[in-house]
């Protein structure tokens, strides 16, 4: 039984709510606009036909089946976001770390060598993708010219299906800036007596890391592990720029640029919820893509972010 | 009293904002009108593609010509425009939506007309007494056109023929341009030399879908397939001349040495608009390419003769030598426009007054869209253009048909087809069956 409060108390606390909703109110009206209402609409637009012109018409369930059983190419691009979502974000952060400790140890011109592996992350993604596919281009790039001048039989890169994407993987290594600095800073910033006891106990350069460099920057790992997984599931413009110069297709006013060269081993989902809903204008199946991919995206962070991942710890 | 209570009109407010936001965001973008005067001032907006200079001098003219016909109406235009962009814009409905529009392309007319993008045009005709079937050609109208509705008109177009170096045909003992497929298989063996690293120098015919403009719809025409039945269905399976095409593009891979050495003697092709097109460069020696290819060879002129002829054709159907695929730019009325008679009197000029016609097909080297602009005598008589002038007119040259969601069926069919030139589609009938199923469940996906 609720036991009924004194009106001035009742007062104090309605003033209470009221301020801390006036201090949560710009991230209500944002979160409302830009995140609540975008989710329903894609929830309610998946379950109609609308073309962007025409008023939506109720179709149930049609969209999904179109998506899940119909749309050739959900497999693909599926297929391609989860392999980049693996394979891309473990070696990212796995060079990250590398070169970050790699340049907290270097004696002299560390910072030549920071500036140097952090300078590739401030190139533009289109431009350092253009840059990239020339230096592959199997007939006339240099990379390959340089290999086979040493007999090394080189493969077709951006070119090949089996090679365009270990290419985007490679590109994306190249700009590791962004994770070598932040690993760069958690690095430094392991207390150095906790080194200095490890080495009194008798510990070797592997042990060191495991018991002492590892617990203090797993919060970091974790950081970059599940901001890697969110841009990778995005991941759409290197992917598109490659595959389209490297295809040779000219693209002119009037022509739509179809992702996904060669034989779709660079299609993402991304592109894909582009090219139904701002090329086809076939709203529905576009807004179906997009729950896919968020609910994807929910199910691998909610995953990382339990403990039992063994990225956090009882105190995280 | 409990909690639940409590809270309930807290979470009706932003449900009911979601709501409300929701409904808004189903709206759909103004609709136009065609009640305005046309004698009228107005100021209207003309979206294009073109974006070369003679190009864009070009369309200044034709607006100068008709603002000195209609002195009361301003014509403000915008070039390098993409379909994409057009589709955009005139859903997002803004003020400054342009009246009169056009694409470089005719692969999206079927979704232009069915969605009602671009407004009908046959009341306008109506009342112009502007008859389309004497005025246009046939075959411009079908690709103008969906399901009765024609809400594009025919703003020049575009024949493919075949460019061939001189110089190499004479090398190689070829007297004339090959006719048929047989012949083009032969000369194509014939004009390719091979580098002593195994690449090639000089190759006959690049038969890959990716190179420029050779994609498999284009080269189909030469056989003239059917793509769709009365009832809309996808029937490229049911044709014999789909299976024949790919078995004939398959041969001519083989011949040259095979996809994957094409495909990387493709890699070092430069930009097809560019000096370093891999044709005017003397990598090809036979080259599929539309009429406005020769403009560009006659600018660039290159180390050796070149001359143009309609594309080679089945053996079987050596009587239908001459078709060539046909395309073009087209044009519309936005449905947004909200001076759709006044857009009507420059779409009129700009598609069917003679004149117009002719100057800017001489001016951007163009095929003419009328039939009396192709019978002009003032029309550039330049025999390489007259070869496609030739193709155009040819009653068998074929354009594709408009589809319910646009160029997406040339897609599947461009996806199937670098699937077959790859070897990776062991039995083609079972794919063209696949296709077709593919073809028919996009259409009705994009059905209302």
């Amino acid at each position: 039984m609720a036991i009924p409060l004194a009106p001035e108390l009742r007062r104090k606390r309605t003033r209470e709510r009221l301020r801390t909703l006036g201090f949560l109110s710009p991230w209500l009206v944002g979160f409302t606009v830009f995140f609540g209402y975008p989710l329903l609409a894609t929830v309610y637009f998946s379950f109609m036909h609308y073309n962007q012109i025409q008023s939506p018409t109720f179709v149930g369930l049609r969209n999904w089946r179109y998506v899940l059983e119909q749309m050739p190419l959900f497999g693909p691009a599926l297929w391609n976001t989860l392999w980049l979502v693996v394979v891309m974000v473990a070696l990212r952060v796995a060079f990250g770390l590398g070169i970050g400790l790699l340049v907290t140890k270097v004696k002299t011109g560390a910072g030549f060598f920071r500036t140097a592996f952090y300078l590739p992350y401030l190139a533009p993604p289109v431009a350092a993708t253009v840059a990239f596919v020339f230096l592959l281009n199997p007939g006339t790039g240099p990379v390959n010219e340089a290999l086979s001048a040493v007999g090394v039989s080189a493969p077709n890169w951006f070119n090949d299906p089996d090679w365009a994407k270990p290419s985007l993987v490679l590109l994306s290594l190249w700009g590791i800036g962004d994770l070598m600095v932040i690993f760069m800073a958690s690095l430094l910033d392991v207390p150095k007596e906790q080194y200095e006891a490890a080495e009194l106990d008798g510990a070797g350069a592997f042990a060191k890391f495991r018991y002492v460099t590892w617990p203090s920057i797993v919060p970091i790992v974790m950081f970059a592990v599940v901001t890697g997984v969110v841009q990778t599931m995005q991941y759409y413009t290197q992917a598109l720029v490659a595959g389209k110069l490297a295809s040779g297709v000219s693209i002119g006013p009037g022509t739509v640029i179809q992702p996904g060269y060669p034989d779709h081993s660079t299609l993402t989902v991304p592109q894909l919820v582009y090219s139904l809903g701002f090329q086809n204008f076939n709203t529905g199946a576009a807004c179906v893509l997009s729950l896919v991919l968020f609910a994807i995206a929910m199910a691998v962070t909610s995953l990382l972010m339990r403990k039992r991942a063994g990225l956090l710890t009882a105190e995280d | 009293m409990p909690r639940t209570h409590r809270r309930a009109p807290a979470l009706l407010v932003p449900l009911l904002l979601c709501a409300g936001l929701l409904l808004s965001g189903c709206a759909n973008p103004g609709r136009g009108s065609a009640d305005d005067d046309p004698t009228r001032p107005v100021t209207l907006r003309f979206w294009h593609g073109w974006s070369e200079k003679n190009e864009v001098k070009a369309v200044d003219a034709a607006i100068a010509r008709f603002e000195e016909l209609h002195p009361n109406i301003r014509v403000k235009s915008t070039g390098n425009v993409s379909d994409a962009t057009v589709n955009q814009a005139l859903r997002a409905g803004g003020g400054d939506a342009p009246d009169v529009v056009s694409s470089f392309t005719t692969d999206n007319v079927g979704q232009y007309c069915s969605s009602g993008m671009w407004a009908d045009l046959d009341p306008f005709m109506k009342k112009s007494g502007l008859d389309k079937e004497k005025v246009f050609p046939k075959t411009l109208l079908s690709y103008t056109s969906y399901k009765g509705t024609q809400c594009a008109l025919p703003l020049l177009a575009d024949a493919y023929g075949l460019y061939y170096n001189k110089d190499a045909f004479e090398k190689a003992g070829i007297t004339r341009p090959p006719r048929t497929m047989s012949e083009f298989r032969e000369d194509a063996v014939k004009l390719t030399e091979r580098t002593s690293g195994g690449s090639y120098k000089q190759l006959g015919f690049m038969p890959d879908f990716r190179l420029y403009q050779n994609s498999p719809d284009r080269l189909l025409a030469q056989w003239g397939p059917k793509y769709f039945d009365a009832d809309g269905k996808a029937r490229l399976a049911e044709s014999p001349e789909t299976a024949e095409f790919f078995t004939v593009q398959r041969d001519l891979i083989r011949a040259q040495g095979g996809y994957g050495p094409l495909e990387r003697f493709r890699t070092t092709f430069g930009d097809e608009m560019s000096s370093q097109n891999a044709f005017l460069t003397g990598k090809l020696a036979m080259h599929m390419d539309g009429e406005w290819r020769g403009l560009m060879l006659n600018e660039a002129e290159p180390s050796f003769r070149w001359g143009t002829a309609p594309m080679p054709v089945p053996d079987d159907r050596a009587d239908t030598y001459g078709r060539g695929y046909l395309t073009g730019t087209v044009a519309g009325i936005a449905h947004s426009s909200k001076h759709q008679n006044a857009a009507w009197e420059l779409l009129k000029f700009l598609t069917a007054d003679t004149e117009q016609v002719v100057a800017f097909a001489n001016a951007i080297h163009n095929i003419p869209s009328t039939n009396a602009a192709l019978a002009s005598p003032k029309l550039d008589r330049d025999p390489a253009f007259r070869t496609f002038l030739d193709i155009a007119a040819n009653p068998r040259s074929t354009g594709m048909p408009p589809s319910v969601n646009g160029g997406q069926y040339i897609v599947s069919l461009r996806d199937f087809s670098f699937d077959v030139e790859a070897g990776r589609v062991h039995d083609l009938a079972k794919g063209l069956r696949a296709l077709d199923r593919q073809i028919d469940d996009d259409n009705l996906q994009s059905r209302n």
